[in-house]
């Protein structure tokens, strides 16, 4: 297998540009997203010279418009993949990917379907603020006939993009922000998926069990990193597929140790990770020898701007390894 | 009223419109009696609406043009291919159901055989789908258009506004009709948008709007052919107002009298599309009182037949509930 060294958004961008070369049905478009330009992060740089302007353009400001436009395409044979510039900008598009995108299939039992990606990068940690560090995926979460993934490594960035393009249900697709270029990695050069609908397992212990995706995944991995000259193993977990959840990992790493942290860097209240300790105490209380620890985000309406503002909303690896180290004390 | 040999159409052709439109009527008329013994639980009808709807679809070849309709359309779906028990399939809930396989409230008409596209319920957002629709024509190089509509009221929230925008910047192949009634629910016109008429709309958008009198068959038609001709033919997308009457309350769960004038409600007879065309048959010499009366007594025999095969057909099956939330 031939490898390349790729940064997590040089992956998502080759993906992406396999499946264009592969299949001409896959057409791109948003804001920013043709012309030289190829997008506010440069995902897609390069792909408008390289597949043409009717496959990979700029949409007006109108995200309603890029969430219809991209089922619409679907409909007739089409596999739409809709940029939203940012997750939070993903609100004003909810009802087309709410009512029609996530429910056209089942409200005409397969008759129409709508093959469909939406991108959006997520995350916070980028001085940002209110409107450009939110997790919106719980806006979305819990709409059955949607899928929502998200890839926490270059070679997993490749390998879903990937699969979301050829799945035939509609996927959601978060990028977090501060992965773009903060990963780097060997990723193959061949052509491979990543399961859409898979966690997996990242890391292997027997103390505690972490179960996380996105920015915090990645300190979760460090913190396992230091805490193990310490003596404290950790099972690490990426969820990958925020909904529908790969249930059955997830209960079998909780089992495994009996120690679960949950962690995320969106606010603790209603996040995924509410109803991820809501199926381990369903599933695996008795093989628990502690309570379910959710480590998160404060509940203010999203991050703020100003540094030190910023920073106490942050789930960080320090926060991450604190919390790691209690439990596994417990 | 413009003679209905303007229209261009054949005597059969005229003749045959003439037929869905009394279809539409008679067929509606079913639904509401289905719905007064409670063998279906809601109706939301066109009636008013036929003579405009029937106009407009014939202008389209249904055939190859997607059509993305509202829950008014139902004389217009009858044009597309869909039949009266298609219809009646959806509002009995039935397996069968064309439209969803008795997912949806009834009047939710779609048929993927017949290039119309299933709706929601949340109004308008058929029309940035119908962009996507209209776009794929454009990367495909097919010379198909598409059709889409939504009622007056409808026609103010932002997706409509984000999809007629799109169209009008990539000039793509479609035409945008907004059913003007005059209400939504019980809201009137003066509530509801401060323009002269909504079709000046159009321009803002960079293409044509034009506000048509939904009773007057061959205006409708023709305004609507030369819409799909330009559309065909890569010069752009075109708004159409369609003026026309709601003669009955919002909906089986509506009662009109009490926020419609006892006046509006006197000449709600005159402003009957169905009886204007009629009334132009019969002094254009199209058809005979007799032959009228006749082509109702086919019409009513043909409902009462698909009434009775409809409702012997299958329901859904309880077992079936998770079936096609994903693909596999
Ligand atoms: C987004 C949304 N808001 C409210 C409703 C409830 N509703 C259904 S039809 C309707 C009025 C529509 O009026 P208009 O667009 O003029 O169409 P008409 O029924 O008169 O043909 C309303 C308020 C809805 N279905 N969707
Ligand atoms: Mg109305």
């Amino acid at each position: 297998m031939t490898m390349a060294m790729m940064t997590y958004l040089e992956a998502i961008k080759k993906g992406i540009e396999e499946e264009m070369a592969r299949d001409e049905r896959v057409v791109i478009f948003g804001e920013d997203v043709g012309g030289v330009k190829g997008g506010v992060f440069g995902v897609t740089k390069g792909l408008a010279e390289k597949f043409g302007e009717e496959r990979c353009f700029n949409t007006p400001l109108t995200e309603g418009q890029i969430g219809g436009l991209a089922v619409g395409l679907g409909l007739v044979g089409y596999r739409p993949i809709g940029e939203f510039q940012f997750a939070d900008y993903i609100l004003p598009a909810v009802n087309q990917l709410i009512s029609e995108a996530s429910r056209m299939r089942y409200r005409t039992k397969g008759d129409w379907t709508a093959p469909v990606v939406y991108r959006a990068p997520y995350g916070g940690g980028v001085r940002g603020g209110l409107y450009h560090s939110q997790s919106t995926e719980k806006v979305l979460f819990g709409q059955p006939g949607l899928r929502i993934v998200t890839p926490s490594s270059p070679h997993d960035a490749k390998g879903l993009i990937k699969a979301a393009i050829r799945c035939d249900d509609p996927v959601l697709f978060y990028e977090h922000k501060r992965l773009y270029r903060l990963l780097k990695e060997d990723v193959p050069e061949e052509d491979y998926t990543v399961p859409l609908d898979k966690a997996n397992v990242v890391r292997e212990g027997e103390d505690l069990t972490v179960i996380a995706y996105g920015m915090v995944l990645n300190h979760a991995l460090k913190a396992a990193e230091t805490l193990s000259e310490e003596g404290i193993e950790a099972e690490i977990v990426d969820v990958r597929s925020l909904y529908p959840l790969d249930k059955e990992t997830l209960v079998k790493a909780a089992k495994k140790t009996g120690k679960v942290l949950l962690v995320t860097e969106d606010n603790l209240e209603g996040s995924i990770m509410s109803e991820i300790s809501a199926v381990i105490a369903e599933e695996a209380l008795f093989d628990l020898d502690a309570p379910i620890r959710r480590l998160a985000g404060p509940d203010s309406p999203s991050m703020p701007y100003a540094i030190a503002l910023e920073r106490a909303f942050l789930v960080d690896e320090d926060k991450v390894r604190t919390a790691m180290r209690e439990l596994a004390e417990f | 009223m413009k003679k209905l040999e303007a229209s261009g159409l054949t005597t059969e052709e005229i003749i045959q419109a003439y037929r869905t439109i009394l279809l539409g009527r008679r067929l509606d008329e079913r639904l509401w009696q289905l719905t007064r013994i409670g063998k279906t639980s809601f109706n939301i009808s066109g009636q008013g609406h036929e003579v405009g709807q029937v106009a407009m679809a014939m202008a389209f070849q249904p055939e190859k043009d997607y059509f993305l309709p509202y829950y008014r359309d139902m004389s217009a779906c009858l044009v597309w291919g869909m039949t009266p028990k298609d219809i009646l399939l959806g509002s009995l809930g039935k397996e069968d159901d064309p439209s969803s396989h008795g997912r949806q409230m009834p009047n939710h008409y779609g048929s993927k055989e017949h290039n119309i596209v299933s709706h929601s319920s949340t109004v308008s957002t058929q029309f940035p789908l119908a962009t996507g629709v209209a776009y794929g024509a454009q990367l495909k190089k097919a010379d198909y258009v598409t059709l889409t509509a939504t009622g007056e009221g409808a026609a103010n929230q932002g997706e409509v506004q984000e999809a007629m925008n799109f169209a009008g910047v990539k000039k793509l192949p479609m035409v945008f009709v907004i059913e003007n009634n005059g209400y939504a629910i019980s809201v009137g016109v003066d509530e509801q948008y401060a323009n002269e008429k909504m079709s000046d709309r159009g321009p803002a958008y960079g293409f044509p709007g034009i506000q048509v009198n939904g009773n007057d068959f061959a205006e409708t038609y023709l305004a609507f052919k030369k819409a799909a001709d330009n559309a065909r033919s890569g010069k752009g997308p075109t708004l159409i107002e369609l003026m026309v009457t709601r003669l009955t309350s919002h909906s089986a769960d509506d009662d009109h009298s009490i926020y419609r004038t006892k006046e509006d409600l006197a000449g709600l007879r005159e402003k009957d599309g169905l009886t204007l065309f009629e009334k132009q048959l019969i002094e254009e010499g199209y058809l005979s009182q007799e032959e009228l009366k006749a082509i109702d007594s086919d019409l009513r025999k043909e409902i009462d037949q698909a009434t009775e095969a409809a409702e012997r057909m299958p329901d859904p099956t309880a077992d079936s509930i998770l079936d096609q939330v994903y693909a596999d």
